[in-house]
């Protein structure tokens, strides 16, 4: 029972910090048909810019509270500056192109990212443990958790709830809906499709710098987090199917119990079980869960 | 057979006895790079025959992790330290994983090939680090190699292991040489194109694909093996998807071309590699990766097409009186 | 005459959806039948499934007396069936030249070959033969990206060509082709797979082309045959001419320039 209760809590918990880092690289795709993996880099820059702003602050001996308003701040700036410094400086040349040539212009943005994070923040660790105790602890049937994971799974179901709503009751979603079925149409119809697109990847980065921003209190921040993040991002999206939100969150909470189940029942296969479940989904059914079915060619 | 060697292949055959007597001239850490980077160069040109196809894996450091392994496990639980044994080893697991896993891959093209292959890799990295009887994500060390019962110590037993390693990183070089230009060679180009009509036009576009996969691992793992056993050591690094990342970009750089490019490649990345890390270690990936944005969009056939595009210029020259009358 | 290609009950469904319905045709060895019918009839569909890339939803498929419905596409082009296509399906970065050599080293091959070169003197001229039979061995070495539409549709005519089928289906072979090129291109067509004694069935939208060079003549309207006979007495059925022709009949030839390009 204690065990159940364990999987049910901490695979939520999971579920929310995969969804959180993994809804900005569907949208870019579902949108762009872009695989970013500079997503990685998103996240490591927003986790380094929340753990640095938080120690910053939290030096000057101020209250913890306002460290929740500086958790998204840093995230919005580092995402805004890095999505548009991509997107504007180097992806715009290459819209059109082969999506496999995407994910490898992405990958060496990634690499770059990596390094430009490391000559800013340095080789060492951010530990800004402050945000994630402020709020104490509760016990869920007797064990005991902090009130920020509940928080991050707050956060992860408003952003959902968010871009769903945005996507599908607002005037911009349904413009969004027409550039994704067919850009040039868009075009011609006189929707800024250019905006759109630098739109819509500062809000990928945004997300992006926000799962790593968010995070960051419950880690110790240091290099190699974003390469860790592509990956289990790609099984997140690529389970429910790459370009659905409903698809992420799906992906999300498949991953984020599959990882409880292990980390509780036979810890070795933590690491393993998720891409174990990322590779039977696709043998199953390879263009993910919620795919859409392909136009005839001839 | 001898007398069809075409440029590439004579190329080859005359680098061996330079590769070779280089190691008696030039300092040892370079014939050390050298020696390392044939294993890698191995695995480089198995992205790079995958790529023909139009395939990115970037999951191949899973085979040149399996190779290591295989051989390493060998040694370690049965003692067996004879190199052509740990070779064969090597050989046969990729070849029996790769046959089973190619009737799952040659289902996926583009980024869904790119991502499953990653995936597998990863599969592959979250075992090898939670198994403590292998070292978790420390690994564990190789002995010396034998060969045939002789065990050579010391300075013989390196030049043994770097000749050897010349001898069959060029013989692999020149079978894949020969296998881009086979007929799966050729449906494998066709392939990248338009799988549609290959399927038309009367041949299995998964059969070629799943052969060029398996093709691909083996080499891979000889690769593995050839890097294993000069460094002493295996970790679950090798199939960390950044190690195969790392593959995919020398394949980028060094494009599909030709098959020595990609030797070549790895051979200057370490040395690059090197000198980078020493003078700036946090612009290393920097700078990779800003070579390789500059390779995609101003030479997106790799720096080999620098050669050939020279090549084909004073060859058309020629060529055009003749063509013309026709 | 012997009776090469015949389907029974050839059905298609996409959901609820017919795009194929009681299709049963029947094709002799060497004639060559001209199929018409506006677009979505379901002329492209019954062609995607006698060559496998459509599995009919019921119904079934009689070649050389043994039924081949559902077999995938590569085996049924080994069979001696081949298309082309509406939109040449080529590999668009290659020269014409490897092109055709690529089709010629698949028709080859029975099984794989790993580590022998694909490609010899004999082939090559082999290639150029098939080329110079269309008249396009002048492109052989510009890349199939550079050509001019009817060029490539010739390129993918050829290359259909090259494992000497018995039975040829041609989509739509003169869409892309101007007007005043058409009867040329299709003399030019036509000639060359007559030297071959092949069966050739090919879509068309032009009824001055289908008069010219098929004796037979299909009708398809909203999936099913609405007539096959003569061609004559096919274009003169009043259900034909009220479906598929439309009232006028002799167009002039600017008027089939529109009606292909808005194909």
């Amino acid at each position: 029972m204690l065990t159940a209760v364990a999987i049910a809590v901490d695979g939520l918990g999971f579920a929310a910090w995969l969804f959180l880092s993994s809804v900005g690289l569907t949208l870019i795709y579902g949108v762009m048909r872009i695989l970013n993996m500079a997503h990685g880099g998103f996240y490591a820059l927003g986790a380094y810019s929340s753990a640095w702003a938080i120690g910053l602050y939290t030096a000057t001996g101020s209250t913890v509270a306002f460290t929740f308003l500086l958790i998204p701040l840093a995230a919005l700036i580092a995402g805004v500056i890095a999505g548009l410094v991509v997107e504007r400086g180097i992806l715009r040349f290459m819209y059109g192109r082969d999506e496999v040539l995407m994910v490898l212009v992405t990958y060496a943005i990634f690499l770059i990212l990596e390094d430009a994070t490391k000559l800013i923040w340095g080789t060492d660790s951010y530990v800004a443990w402050q945000p994630a105790f402020y709020f104490g602890t509760v016990e869920v049937f007797g064990i005991p958790y902090t009130v920020y994971k509940f928080l991050i799974i707050g956060t992860a179901i408003a952003v959902g709830l968010a871009l769903f709503y945005a996507l599908n009751r607002t005037r911009i979603g349904k413009l969004l809906l027409v550039v994704i079925e067919d850009r040039e149409i868009s075009g011609a119809l006189g929707i800024n499709v250019t905006l759109f697109f630098t739109a819509t990847f500062v809000l990928g980065a945004v997300l992006g710098a926000l799962g790593g921003a968010i995070t960051a209190p419950e880690i110790s921040v240091s290099p190699g987090i974003g390469a860790e993040i592509i990956v289990l991002s790609f099984a997140v999206i690529v389970i429910g199917g790459m370009g659905s939100i409903g698809g992420a969150m799906l992906g999300a909470l498949i991953v984020g119990f599959a990882r409880a189940a292990s980390v509780h029942l036979y810890p070795p296969a933590e690491l393993f079980s998720i891409y174990l479940v990322m590779a039977a989904v696709l043998a199953v059914k390879p263009y993910g869960l919620f795919a859409l079915a392909e136009s005839r060619k001839i | 057979m001898i007398k069809n060697l075409d440029r590439t292949e004579i190329g080859l055959l005359i680098a061996l006895p330079i590769l070779i007597i280089i190691a008696f001239i030039l300092p040892k850490w370079l014939v050390n790079y050298v020696h390392v980077s044939m294993g890698t160069g191995l695995v480089a040109l198995g992205v790079m025959i995958q790529m023909r196809a139009g395939l990115v894996s970037f999951g191949q450091g899973l085979y040149f992790c399996v190779g290591g392994y295989a051989a390493g496990m060998m040694a370690k639980f049965y003692g067996i330290t004879d190199f052509f044994v740990l070779l064969a080893v090597g050989i046969l697991a990729a070849l029996v994983l790769s046959a089973l896993l190619g009737f799952l891959l040659r289902r996926y093209r583009e980024i869904f090939f790119a991502m499953l292959s990653l995936a597998l890799s990863m599969i592959l990295f979250g075992m090898l680090s939670s198994v403590e009887e292998l070292g978790s994500t420390d690994g564990f060390n190789l002995p010396t190699a034998s060969y045939l019962g002789w065990s050579p110590t010391g300075e013989t037993a390196q030049l043994t292991l770097y000749t050897l390693t010349c001898i069959i990183a060029i013989g692999c070089a020149i079978a894949l040489n020969r296998f881009l230009k086979s007929p799966i060679g050729y449906i494998n180009e066709a392939i990248r194109e338009n799988e549609l009509r290959v399927e038309y036009l009367g041949t299995s576009a998964h059969k070629a694909v799943h052969i060029t996969y398996v093709l691909a691992a083996v080499v891979s793992a000889i690769g593995g093996v050839l890097w294993a056993l000069p460094l002493g050591h295996v970790d679950p690094e090798m199939t960390n998807w950044t190690t195969s990342g790392q593959f995919v970009f020398v394949s980028i750089l060094s494009g599909t071309g030709n098959i020595i490019a990609p030797m070549i490649g790895t051979f200057l990345l370490e040395i690059v590699r090197v000198y980078a890390v020493e003078i700036s270690p946090n612009t290393w990936q920097m700078i990779l990766g800003t070579v390789m944005l500059l390779t995609i969009i101003f030479l997106p056939k790799g720096l080999w097409s620098l050669i050939t595009r020279k090549k084909k210029a004073t060859r058309d020259d020629g060529a055009s009186a003749p063509i013309a009358g026709e | 005459m012997t009776t090469i290609l015949e389907t029974k009950n050839l059905e298609m469904k996409f959901g609820a959806v017919y795009a194929a319905k009681d299709i049963n045709i029947s094709i002799q060895a060497g004639e060559v039948l001209g199929v018409i019918g506006s677009n979505g009839a379901g002329k492209t569909t019954f062609v995607n499934m006698v060559t496998g890339y459509l599995k009919p939803t019921s119904g079934d498929i009689i070649y050389r007396g043994k039924s081949i419905a559902g077999r995938p596409t590569r085996e049924v082009t080994k069979l001696g069936i081949c298309r082309s296509f509406q939109i040449p399906q080529l590999f668009p970065e290659l020269p014409v030249i490897e092109n055709m050599l690529i089709a010629l080293t698949i028709a080859k091959q029975d099984r794989p070959v790993l580590f022998q070169p694909a490609i010899d003197g004999a082939l090559e001229d082999e290639a150029h033969a098939l080329l110079a039979r269309f008249n396009i061995d002048g492109y052989a070495d510009q890349e199939i990206q550079t050509l001019p539409q009817g060029v490539r549709k010739l390129v993918d005519i050829a290359m259909a060509t090259v494992t000497e089928p018995d039975l040829l289906f041609l989509d739509e072979p003169t869409s892309g082709v101007s007007a005043d090129e058409k009867m040329d291109f299709m003399r030019v067509l036509i000639d060359a797979l007559q030297t071959t004694r092949t069966a050739v069935l090919f879509i068309e939208h032009d009824m001055e082309i289908v008069e010219a060079f098929s004796p037979r003549c299909v009708a398809f309207y909203e999936g099913t045959i609405l007539a096959d006979g003569p061609t004559a007495e096919v274009l003169e059925n009043a259900k034909v001419r009220e479906f598929v022709i439309g009232s006028e009949y002799h167009r002039s030839s600017s008027d089939s320039t529109q009606q292909a390009g808005a194909t």
